[in-house]
């Protein structure tokens, strides 16, 4: 049918489903539906890691092979460095440039590295906000309370309570950058609210809040005149032979030579794993999100945790062909866009936090309810123009200028038809572990952002991620610059390398793939 | 799947059999599906792409890239995630360009918009050519921009640059040599860290943690065992 003819349904209901509240699922129903049909329930995609810190654990079959990869250096590398640094960041988003402005600031000589330009990162596309406990109703403590029921309790209550705590002072200080956030009349920090959340709390920047923040931490990381590697990939770490990181190799991406750098501590400021397109799924991911850190972590010997759940972004687009796997923002259910089955109906509180509402789309659409494309794609509507309904004529277009863009170049008027949206890998909801300063299980290899776990428990909540990168990334950076003026930069080794090897050959050796992945191999070959 | 039926079923005759449509990539003739978009036709062609690809959501501006739609003489601009291939279309991307940057210590600025002056001098130069306006794939009124720059409208300029994704495409083309991206992200920075009152609310509550007021809260939360809070955590509505 004519995609028009499909969405007369949405248009028909609307008035309908607006007298509608749909109370959140009870706990024990809640539980049902994501065990049924939560994406980190399906068995067959799981099995066991066979070695390493981790093993016998439980992930997804991409990522234990990426685990048990084949690291591309060989034993025999010549480690002379290149480069000498106090502190190496390995990585060019919101934790990335967050670590190595608290590191430089804090006195110590900073390298970041990024595989690509400065910048690029899932945090440049973060639409939803920030979530800071600003308001007189609102607390760190509801805070805390709100993101540990998100996280199924799994969560690290330290680094769940630092970060919350620790909100308020990153807001300032990102002001103090320049970050321009949407404000009140009254001139406090306008507070949107988010998915999962008891209080409004989500601080924005239109529909552009990881966009600005990250042009402008960008823009001071060049003023700090913070020596850069770009287009350099790290590919192993450097030990001193007792476990302690004592740097990184990399991978110059023009011309594919190895560089070394020596550095008193590390930090893995390296992302997710969207581009692993997990279960086959679409990203919502930036082209870079393949692990590295993951896989360079856990050779070092560093333990990984919660690395058996990832979320599922409710709503990626399923429509266009081109945008698949693209985030329609949750801010559009944040300010009221009802979700729509094929019969016209809603199905589950929009609030809820993203693994619910995650599981229920699946569940409309394996029980029939979705609309499908030729394609072979199955979603549901996300009423986006009620919106303008509720709200006057440009509501949508004013708020969420991005996404309006995004679906005109299609030609597609958001404001005036329904999208069509199905679950899309969004984040990675654990990583490497680490302690309140960022520090992994090896000594001096600090983790920050959507690469460490821990934080978030088993679902992270919307907005919750972009404070984590700016959090962490401070702690860590100030932590590594401190400890490093008291140390001698020790010696560069693989010899975790080649443990990690024999360990592997126990086991039958390392899966035939190269591990880090670096980028995904999308270029045809033939 | 449950549903057999064709009833809920969007016609999509472009994926079903796709058109073949004859692209140029850097001057070379290309098949590709029509309405991939162009960094997809690129790896469907073979292309590795390392320089020019970033987020894939039309956010980051690392995919700027030059275009011309069959028999058009105009070359347009573009992110090459968010535009889809047309037949007869040609494009290149676009190397980065060395445009300066400006170095500044944002908090310390004396007089933000006579500093304007002194890191940029050639902003007062612009000679509306509009190259710049038209030359942006995120359709900002980048000319209007740079002169309410130069006239310390700092807060308009900041509203208008918002969507900016630091593409750096209005660079090339500005006969006058201004790099409008970072005029407007240096006016921007300036107009936040300079211009806009402090939230008191903020300031409040980082006094607060300070000063302990939560301490008791935290006290009887983390003291709580895993039923107790997941009761606590039910209750939040």
């Amino acid at each position: 049918m004519d995609i028009h003819a499909l969405q007369q349904i949405v248009h028909k209901t609307r008035d309908e489903r607006r007298k509608q509240t749909i109370p959140k699922f009870s706990p024990a129903d809640r539980d049902q539906l994501i065990t049924k049909f939560h994406p980190d329930f399906r068995e067959a995609a799981y099995r066991p890691i066979k070695f390493g810190p981790n093993a016998g654990e439980m992930t997804v079959r991409e990522l234990a092979a990426l685990l048990e990869g084949e690291s591309p250096v060989s034993a025999d590398l010549d480690l002379t460095p290149q480069y000498q640094a106090d502190v190496l960041v390995v990585g060019g988003g919101g934790a990335g440039c967050a670590a190595a402005l608290h590191a430089h600031a804090a006195g110590a000589k900073v390298i970041l590295a990024t595989k690509l330009r400065l910048g690029d990162s899932n945090t440049v596309m973060a639409q939803g906000g920030m979530q800071i406990a600003v308001t007189a109703e609102d607390s760190p403590v509801t805070h805390f309370l709100d993101t540990l029921k998100g996280g199924h309790m799994k969560n690290d209550h330290r680094l769940l309570k630092t970060m919350v705590e620790e909100g308020p002072s990153i807001a300032k200080w990102l002001l103090s950058l320049g970050v321009i956030f949407d404000r009140d009349g009254d001139g406090n920090l306008h507070v949107k609210k988010g998915g999962g959340s008891s209080k409004p709390r989500l601080i924005t920047a239109s529909d552009y809040t990881g966009l600005e923040i990250m042009r402008v931490l960008k823009d001071e990381v060049l003023n700090q005149k913070i020596q850069l590697l770009e287009f350099c990939a790290a590919v192993e770490l450097l030990s001193d032979g007792n476990g302690t990181c004592t740097g990184a190799v990399m991978r110059d991406m023009d011309n594919k030579r190895f560089i070394v750098v020596a550095a008193k501590a590390v930090i893995l400021a390296t992302g997710g794993i969207g581009r692993l397109h997990i279960q086959g799924f679409p990203t919502s991911n930036h082209y870079g999100a393949t692990g590295d850190g993951l896989s360079m972590a856990y050779r070092m010997g560093a333990k990984l945790m919660h690395i058996d759940t990832f979320q599922y972004h409710p709503s990626g687009a399923v429509y266009p062909e081109q945008l698949i796997g693209a985030l329609v923002t949750e801010g559009i259910r944040s300010e009221g866009g009802h979700l729509v089955n094929a019969r016209g109906e809603r199905f589950v509180n929009e609030l809820d936090t993203r693994d619910v509402v995650s599981s229920s789309i699946i569940r409309e659409c394996e029980e029939g309810r979705g609309i499908r494309t030729m394609s072979g794609r199955v979603g549901v509507w996300l009423d986006t123009p009620l919106l303008d309904v509720e709200q006057g004529p440009g509501t949508l277009r004013k708020h969420f200028p991005a996404m309006v863009t995004q679906f005109e170049r299609f030609g597609i008027d958001i404001s005036k038809d329904p999208v069509l949206i199905y679950p899309t890998l969004h984040y990675q909801n654990g990583g490497v572990k680490i302690d309140t300063n960022g520090e992994s299980d090896s000594k001096n290899l600090f983790v920050a952002g959507e690469a460490s776990g821990g934080l978030h428990g088993r679902n992270r909540l919307m907005g919750n991620s972009l404070l984590d990168l700016m959090v962490f990334g401070k702690r860590s950076g100030t932590t590594a610059a401190q400890r490093v003026g008291l140390m001698k930069q020790g010696r560069l080794t693989l010899e975790h390398l080649t443990k990690f090897r024999a360990e592997a050959k126990k086991h039958g050796g390392s899966s035939s793939v190269i591990s880090p992945m670096v980028l995904p191999a999308y270029a045809k070959k033939e | 799947m449950a549903q057999e039926s064709t009833e809920n079923v969007i016609d999509q005759p472009e994926v079903l059999k796709p058109r073949m449509v004859t692209v140029e990539i850097y001057g070379k003739k290309f098949e590709v599906p029509e309405g991939i978009t162009v960094i997809k036709a690129l790896w469907y062609t073979g292309h590795e792409v390392v320089r020019g690809a970033g987020c894939l959501g039309g956010f980051c501006g690392a995919c700027a890239t030059y275009y011309r739609t069959k028999d058009d003489p105009k070359v347009r601009t573009c992110l090459a995630c968010q535009t889809a291939v047309e037949d007869g279309m040609s494009f290149s991307m676009v190397p980065p360009f060395p445009a300066r940057k400006a170095i500044y210590d944002i908090q310390t600025l004396k007089d933000p918009k006579q500093d304007l002056f002194n890191l940029y001098p050639e902003a007062p130069l612009c000679r509306n050519c509009n190259a710049c306006t038209e030359a942006c794939p995120q359709k900002i009124d980048v000319r209007e921009g740079v002169w309410k720059a130069v006239f310390g409208d700092f807060k308009s300029v900041s509203e208008m640059f918002m969507d900016c994704v630091m593409c750096g495409l209005c660079t090339p083309v500005c006969i006058a040599d201004i790099a409008p991206n970072l005029v407007a992200l240096y006016v921007s920075r300036a107009q936040g860290a300079h211009f806009v009152d402090k939230p008191v609310q903020l300031d409040q509550r980082i006094k607060e943690i300070e000063a302990g007021k939560f301490s008791d809260e935290w006290g009887r939360v983390m003291k709580m065992n895993d039923a107790e809070l997941t009761k606590v955590c039910a209750e939040l509505k």
